[in-house]
Formats: C-alpha cells, sequence, structure tokens
C-alpha cells in the first residue's frame, strides 16, 4: 500500500521513461493473451486477429522482402507534399480570417462547410479534377491536415491581446509590422498545436488516399493486405503509420519547441 | 483660448521651417483640448464617456487625472494615444489634432504590454526597429535606455521573468526611446505592491527630471497624484468631466517625507472632500482602447 503513496516529487527520467515503455509492452502483452486464447466476449472477438509472432514476422517479410522502402518513400513524399500546401494555405487563410472580420464573412462559409467532409468522400471528386492519381492522393491528405491548421492559426490570431496590438501601434508599427512583429508571433503557439495536430491527420487521411494508389505506399500495403486477406500485413502497416505519424507530430513540436522558447517559460509563471 | 493655440501652432510651424527639420528649440507637447466629447459603445448601451471638456497642458508639465473607476479619466488619456476616437471637439497636440496612434505619444498601460516573444533589450529597441534602425545601433540605445530605468543587468531575460514593478520599467523604458512629446500613464503603477509602488514613484520623478516629456497620468489614488503632480485635474463621473483645476506647487525634487507634511495633508483632504461627494456609486473601470468588444482592429 505504501508503495502507491502520492507524493509531489516529480518522477524522474527514467521512471517516465520506464513508466511509458511499461504501458506500451502491457498493451502488447494482452494483445498477446487475447490473440492466441481467442477470447470471445460477444460482442468482440479476438479469434480472428493474428497475434503479436505472426506480426513480427510478417515485419521481418516486410524488411526482407526491399519493398519497405519505396512504400515509405511514396507515402512519406504523399503526406509531406499534402501537409506542406496546406501547412502554407492554412496559416495564410487563418492570418487573413483571424485578422479582417471581410475575410472571415467571405471565406468561413465555405470552409465551414467543406470542414465535415471526411477525406474517404472526397476520392471520387479528387479522381475527377485531377489528372494524375499522385496529385489526388496529395490533394487528400492535403484536405486532411488544412483544418486543424487553419482552425488553430485563426484562434492563435483572434487570442492575440488587443493591448499588445495597441502598443505596437503606439510604438510606429505599420499594420504590416503589426501583422509580421505581433499578430504571427502571438499566434505562433497556436499554430505549432495546428501543425503537430494537422501532421497527424495527414497520416491518418494516407490509407485512404492510397486506396486509389497502384502499387506504392504504407496505406496502399494496409489495403491491398486487407484485400487479399492478409491480416498480419494489415497491423504492420497500422503499425507503420502509427510510428510515422507519432514520429512526425513529435518533430514538428519540438520545432514549434524551439521557434518559441518564451512560451514553455510564462506558462509555468 | 483660442488665439493662445493659434499662436502656439503658428510659432511651431515656424520654428520647424527656420530649423530646416531639427529639434526645434522651443519645448514640444502641448495639449490643447476644446468642447471634447467621447463617447462609448453603440446603439442604446452608447454614453457619453468624456462630456464638452477643455483644458491646456503646458510643454513639460506633469498632470494627474484623478477620480473614481470609471469616471472617463482612462478614456481620455487612450484619445489623448489615438486609440479613441473622440465625437466632437478638438484634441490637439502642438496644433496637429490627433488622428490615431504615434510613437510621439507614448502610452503605458496599468498591466505591461511587452512583447512575451522578445527579450527585454529588444522589446526596448521596439520602436527604433520600426523606424529602420540597424540592429547593432538600436540595441546601444536600448542598453543605455535601460541603463536609464536602473536595469541594464536583464537585457537577455523575458519578461515574465521580470517582476511586476521591473516589467513597468521596461514598458517606459521602450515608450522613451522614442523619444515621445507626450508620456501617458494609466494607472502604471496601480498593480503592484505598496512599497514597490513608491520606489516607482520615486523613479518616475527622478527620470522626469532628466528626460522631460509632457506627463499625463492616471490615477484614483489621491497620495500618488498629490506626490507626483505639477497640477490635478480631477474628474467626475456620467458624464465624465472636470470638476476641479488643482495646482499642486510642492518644491522638487520631492521625497517620501512630502507626505506626511500638514501641507500635503491639507491638499488630500481637499481632494477627498472633492471625490467624496460622488461615493456609493461602483462603476465598470473603463479602458483607454474603449469598450472590449471594439477591440479588433482590422489589418
Amino acid at each position: 500500500m505504501a508503495s502507491f503513496k502520492k507524493t509531489n516529487a516529480r518522477p524522474s527520467r527514467f521512471t517516465t521513461a520506464g513508466m511509458q515503455l511499461g504501458s506500451v509492452a502491457a498493451c502488447v502483452l494482452l494483445w498477446h493473451f487475447a490473440s492466441t486464447l481467442r477470447i470471445d466476449l460477444g460482442v468482440i472477438t479476438f479469434s480472428n486477429v493474428p497475434t503479436p509472432q505472426a506480426v513480427i514476422s510478417a515485419i521481418w517479410q516486410l524488411l526482407q522482402s526491399n519493398a519497405l522502402l519505396p512504400h515509405l518513400g511514396s507515402s512519406l513524399a504523399r503526406v509531406f507534399s499534402g501537409y506542406l500546401m496546406a501547412a502554407v494555405a492554412g496559416v495564410t487563410l487563418g492570418l487573413l480570417i483571424g485578422r479582417s472580420r471581410k475575410a472571415e464573412n467571405w471565406l468561413m462559409p465555405p470552409l465551414e462547410l467543406l470542414r465535415p467532409i471526411p477525406a474517404v468522400a472526397w476520392i471520387p471528386l479528387a479522381i475527377l479534377m485531377f489528372p494524375s492519381s499522385e496529385a489526388s492522393m496529395i490533394f487528400i491528405t492535403f484536405t486532411g491536415a488544412l483544418f486543424p491548421i487553419l482552425l488553430n492559426t485563426i484562434h492563435g490570431v483572434e487570442a492575440v491581446d488587443p493591448r499588445l496590438i495597441a502598443s505596437s501601434r503606439s510604438l510606429g508599427a505599420s499594420p504590416r509590422a503589426i501583422l509580421r512583429e505581433v499578430v504571427l508571433p502571438g499566434a505562433l503557439p497556436s499554430i505549432f498545436t495546428g501543425l503537430s495536430i494537422g501532421m497527424g491527420t495527414s497520416w491518418f487521411c494516407l490509407v485512404t488516399a492510397e486506396m486509389i494508389s497502384g502499387q506504392w505506399g504504407i496505406g496502399y500495403y494496409t489495403w491491398s493486405s486487407y484485400v487479399i486477406q492478409n491480416y498480419a500485413d494489415i497491423v504492420v502497416g497500422m503499425l507503420l503509420i502509427g510510428l510515422l505519424g507519432m514520429g512526425s507530430s513529435w518533430l514538428i513540436k519540438r520545432i514549434g519547441d524551439w521557434l518559441t522558447p518564451w512560451y514553455r517559460l510564462q506558462g509555468k509563471s | 483660448m483660442m488665439t493662445i493655440f493659434e499662436k502656439q501652432s503658428s510659432s511651431y510651424e515656424n520654428q520647424l521651417t527656420e530649423t530646416d527639420g531639427k529639434k526645434p528649440a522651443v519645448a514640444l507637447g502641448e495639449i490643447n483640448a476644446q468642447q471634447l466629447s467621447i463617447r462609448l459603445g453603440t446603439g442604446a448601451s452608447e454614453f457619453e464617456a468624456v462630456q464638452a471638456v477643455d483644458f491646456n497642458i503646458q510643454p513639460g508639465e506633469f498632470v494627474c487625472l484623478l477620480g473614481p473607476s470609471g469616471c472617463g479619466k482612462s478614456t481620455l488619456l487612450g484619445a489623448l494615444a489615438g486609440h479613441i476616437i473622440p465625437a466632437s471637439g478638438v484634441l490637439e497636440v502642438d496644433g496637429q489634432a490627433i488622428t490615431g496612434p504615434s510613437p510621439e505619444r507614448g502610452m503605458v498601460f496599468q498591466h505591461h504590454t511587452l512583447f512575451p516573444w522578445l527579450n527585454i533589450v529588444d522589446n526596448v529597441a521596439f520602436g527604433l526597429k520600426m523606424r529602420g534602425v540597424n540592429k547593432a545601433e538600436r540595441h546601444a540605445q536600448a542598453l543605455e535606455m535601460l541603463q536609464q530605468v536602473g536595469l541594464h543587468d536583464v537585457a537577455t531575460r523575458w519578461p515574465s521573468q521580470l517582476s511586476g514593478g521591473m516589467q513597468q520599467r521596461v514598458e517606459i523604458a521602450r515608450v522613451l526611446i522614442n523619444k515621445p512629446r507626450l508620456l501617458l500613464m494609466d494607472e502604471p503603477f496601480g498593480a503592484l505592491d505598496a512599497q514597490t509602488r513608491l520606489k516607482m514613484q520615486q523613479l518616475l520623478l527622478d527620470i522626469w527630471s532628466r528626460i522631460r516629456t509632457t506627463l499625463v497620468f492616471v490615477t484614483h489614488d489621491i497620495d500618488e497624484a498629490l506626490f507626483l503632480a505639477d497640477r490635478i485635474l480631477v474628474m467626475s463621473p456620467r458624464p465624465g468631466r472636470f470638476i476641479k483645476n488643482l495646482p499642486v506647487n510642492f518644491a522638487r525634487p520631492r521625497t517620501t517625507g512630502l507626505v506626511t507634511t500638514p501641507e500635503f495633508m491639507q491638499l488630500k483632504r481637499h481632494c477627498l472632500d472633492l471625490l467624496n461627494h460622488e461615493e456609493g456609486r461602483q462603476l465598470p473601470r473603463l479602458s483607454p482602447l474603449g469598450l472590449p468588444p471594439e477591440t479588433r482592429i482590422a489589418v
């Protein structure tokens, strides 16, 4: 009992890492027992779920097949092209909408209408609109990343303290300087929140996008494994997407922390 | 009133032409207001925050606007800064109508408005950056200005790492680096503890004796107004108007001992009497930026 006593002391780095690894290990262990014992709870059944061992051997096969790199390369290129375009469009539109009521009235209604449309619903139109399937896939990852980036940018711009803007005007800042020197840095923490979430949602849309891929891509690999009922490979694809999405979101977050060193300080004071 | 203003205006223009654009020998920063009214709010909730006031403030004068919360003193200061547009009347600095914010009219708010993403020296140098001064030059000037407010050793810190009093000192330095004609202060020490407030008041007088600008200082603290000002304009709320123009002739430099002298006490009692008949009415505090919904400023 005493060992579970809550203290105010912050756990050490190793303890934290240990707990995090332990939680992943516990999940894998649960998966292992559920799938090997073929647990059937009625509403959910694990009797057809591939076991961790099967998945590991599928990973091994993928690694040996020389197909991993082209799969990864195609997916990374698609996600990053779509994501970069979404970042540019989302931040630009967000600054405009956040600063100007006129822009908000003109641009927000159609954007609000498009926002709830899921990536999968875009597939037919994307195929019709873009002559190359590559462009269609990039477009779908773009739609996935755009809205979190846009909405967080708008929120960040609108949350900039109006007193800071008033002060900057009293210090001689022109409208353009206000945007560059006050609004943009003021909204930056929120913009990076959007960029980090957008990175995740962009990966989220990858399988959908790569449904129309001919040959390569992690999403395509996952989808085609389902079509040919290769269940262990599906889990491999899922894990790869999870890892890559988590890794790239983490990367964006680190870049954000590096560019906004004052922000974490402020949060603590 | 009108003739005085015209004379001042023409002599100012002459100064400009005679000295070929250089800083005129005559001190600048004269404020002139005639029948100045300011309305806040829209539609049914619109009200007159300042009603038909006339006043004149001389270059280099230290004037306190004293009055209870919501009496319109901050609104008047906001109009001087150019953040609020008056409904009617004349409001001029050195003969020129105020049309918007300008670095000539520096503003210090109750809570600091330092940019959290700039370190102290870059915050102070902001006005110079806006004028296109190169980095080395503006840092040198900013460090010098920080020295003036006794803070040269915190140049590389973030604003959030400083105490409230230090933040306001940086704020003052950031405004003064633009060599403004007016320094406008909206209860700048109101959020500080009593001890720090006293220190800041003395520091402000010390800075003002070295860097002379016209200073308009808004406060609801009678002691503060009497300790600092050359003259106090006492305001009464709804509609905001002046009920007393009170010269404060204590010798300078002033020290904290002043506040216990009989003369000080007598003036303080007088101010209390002036403000007392307004007691019992609690109005919301107004801001120099007008009312909250109006704060969105288009690109």
